[in-house]
């Protein structure tokens, strides 16, 4: 392993980016994204990055400005946050729709209202549905490594898909921790260079984005659809191809013991080293209890995590967002579905944790646990899913 | 796994202290975390930072509860904010303060062990400016040997350029200066 080096992990992001020579980025700053174009836009301007950085007047612009500049062949990037995320949301469903292989990372941040700026998950689970590649990551090495990745995946010629990489804002996104940087050579060897099958170009007209009625939505929405679910194949593929080169191996879902356990805890993006800790604990006190982390949200990896679960009798499943009126915890619910054909189903205990930023420590993870435990001791099978620590 | 909460004022630094300390022990081959107090900040409003250092890699992402340690940069805010909040029987307080160790302990009803400099003379004297971020690192350094004092240079000099320099020597010289008063039973 190479060297570690203590960096912001907004500062680590803009740099992988750089270091993907990417040839254009339109941004828009929102809090807690903004060091990550801010360190952008100052490789940009000492010429250390060879890209056109445009900086636009909202998000809806920034994935308007990446469409076109994907569609004319470059390597493009953004990045945005919480509202920001939600005003660009019709671009969003384009850009993928469009099958342009655009990277953005989302410094994950809570959707106004009520205002406010810390972390969950409920900007990003809106554009759920939209088309995108999306990957959590869960620490800054990851958060680099997966910006790279990214590039590869999209402009793969079996892809050709948008990717998101999603890193929960400030408790990712402004930690300084140790990340190993790839050197430019690495990169070089993993990433080719970004040739799209099919380009704008004045001299060489096509129409990209043309309209289409009832004669062939149903026909493009099917290709859509297979598209994102044959991208898995290759997003594992260019995951193996990177542990030859950082010795990082990364799956669409991971174990944090190998053994099986009776309970498995399923999470998302940084809270997972919060919840290894938690696992831990029980397991000293004897608890058949381990920790599945979800990486890869679409396209949804079935297969993986069926096996990953195997005869587990319990999935406690941390959402970090409310799908209102709803499930009500978006990725409990697609968990459930995804067994529910299955006789010998584990039931599905769903926790929605760490709104707005609050922060969960180990020991509410161990309640959480008991809590799941006592369930099914009532005989419940299938249970609604609990806000957690709600005050009185 | 020891934990270090700053408190200091908006602008004058806690948070790139708290940054030197990861990155400088990151150098080392340990493994740190260091981070703002995620919210709105106001210039000159009380503020805190914080920073881990670990020989093992940190799986946690909480905040600090418990500090091993609490640094204030700045002296006026020693009775505005609940600083002893939560800190360790055996940890440590480190004062920019003109103020003995022995004084503050009864001021401020704190029976932890307290390191204290004046701060606000050497940052006067050595930068010209009462900003006193990086000379508390030669306090905290001697309040608790994370690393040898040398082993700033590389991080300062990177961080401040022409003016590292001075910087490097207000650290050093709070090094020195740094008295220690032992915790009451």
């Amino acid at each position: 392993m190479g060297k570690l080096i203590g960096k912001e992990v907004s500062v680590a992001a803009a740099d992988a980016v750089g270091l993907v020579n990417v040839d254009v980025i339109a941004a828009y700053p929102i809090t807690p994204q903004t060091h990550i174009v801010e360190h952008l836009s100052e490789l940009v301007a000492a010429g250390e990055l060879d890209a056109e950085y445009i900086p636009v007047e909202s998000e809806h612009s920034a994935m308007s400005v990446c469409c076109g500049s994907s569609a004319r062949g470059a390597r493009t990037f953004t990045c945005t946050s919480s509202q920001g995320l939600a005003l660009m949301n019709e671009v969003v469903f384009i850009a993928s729709s469009l099958r342009l292989p655009i990277v953005m990372v989302v410094c994950n941040r809570h959707l106004s209202a009520p205002i406010g700026i810390a972390n969950d998950h409920s900007d990003i689970m809106p554009v759920r549905d939209s088309g995108w590649i999306q990957v959590f990551a869960e620490n800054g090495q990851e958060v680099f490594d997966h910006v790279i990745h990214a590039f590869r995946v999209a402009e793969s010629e079996k892809v050709s898909l948008p990717v998101i990489v999603n890193m929960d804002g400030f408790v990712l996104s402004h930690m300084i921790e140790p990340i190993e940087y790839w050197e430019e050579e690495m990169v070089k060897q993993y990433l080719p260079e970004f040739k799209p099958l099919y380009r704008l170009d004045p001299d060489d007209p096509i129409t990209i984005g043309a309209l289409t009625m009832s004669e062939y939505l149903t026909e493009a929405k099917m290709a859509q659809n297979e598209a994102l679910k044959n991208a898995l194949p290759e997003i594992v593929t260019a995951w193996d191809e990177m542990a030859e080169i950082t010795g990082r191996q990364y799956r669409p879902v991971e174990k944090l013991h190998e053994d099986s356990s009776e309970t498995l805890f399923l999470t998302m993006g940084s809270i997972s080293g919060i919840v290894s800790d938690a696992v831990d604990q029980l397991r000293e006190q004897g608890e058949s209890v381990n920790l599945l982390k979800l990486r890869l949200f679409r396209p949804f990896p079935f297969k993986a995590l069926k096996e990953a679960v195997g005869n587990a009798r319990r999935v406690i499943v941390i959402d970090r967002a409310v799908s209102f009126g709803g499930p009500p915890g978006p990725v409990a619910s697609e968990i459930r579905s995804a067994f529910y054909s299955d006789t010998n189903r584990p039931m599905i205990s769903g926790f929605i944790c760490g709104l707005g930023g609050r922060d969960l420590i180990p020991d509410d993870y161990i309640n959480i646990y008991r809590e799941s435990l006592l369930q099914t001791e009532g005989g419940a099978t299938e249970t609604e899913d609990i806000l957690y620590g709600v005050k009185a | 796994m020891i934990e270090v909460r700053l408190h200091g004022r908006g602008g004058q630094g806690a948070v790139t202290s708290a940054e030197l300390m990861a990155i400088t022990a990151i150098n080392q081959g340990q493994y740190a975390q260091a981070f703002p107090n995620f919210g709105a900040e106001r210039r000159g409003a009380p503020v805190a930072a914080f920073f881990r250092i670990s020989p093992e890699p940190i799986n946690t992402r909480n905040m600090i509860y418990h500090p091993d340690m609490v640094v204030v940069l700045d002296p006026s805010i020693l009775r505005l904010v609940d600083i002893g909040s939560g800190l360790h029987k055996q940890g440590i307080l480190v004062a920019n303060s003109r103020f003995s160790g022995k004084e503050l302990q009864q001021e401020l009803g704190i029976t932890q062990t307290i390191a204290t400099v004046n701060a606000n003379v050497i940052a006067q004297e050595e930068l010209g400016l009462p900003i006193t971020n990086t000379t508390m690192l030669g306090a905290i350094l001697k309040a608790r040997e994370f690393y040898s004092p040398d082993k700033l240079l590389g991080p300062l000099n990177e961080r401040f350029g022409r003016i590292a320099g001075k910087n490097i020597k207000a650290m050093q010289r709070a090094y020195r200066e740094t008295r220690i008063t032992p915790a009451l039973n």
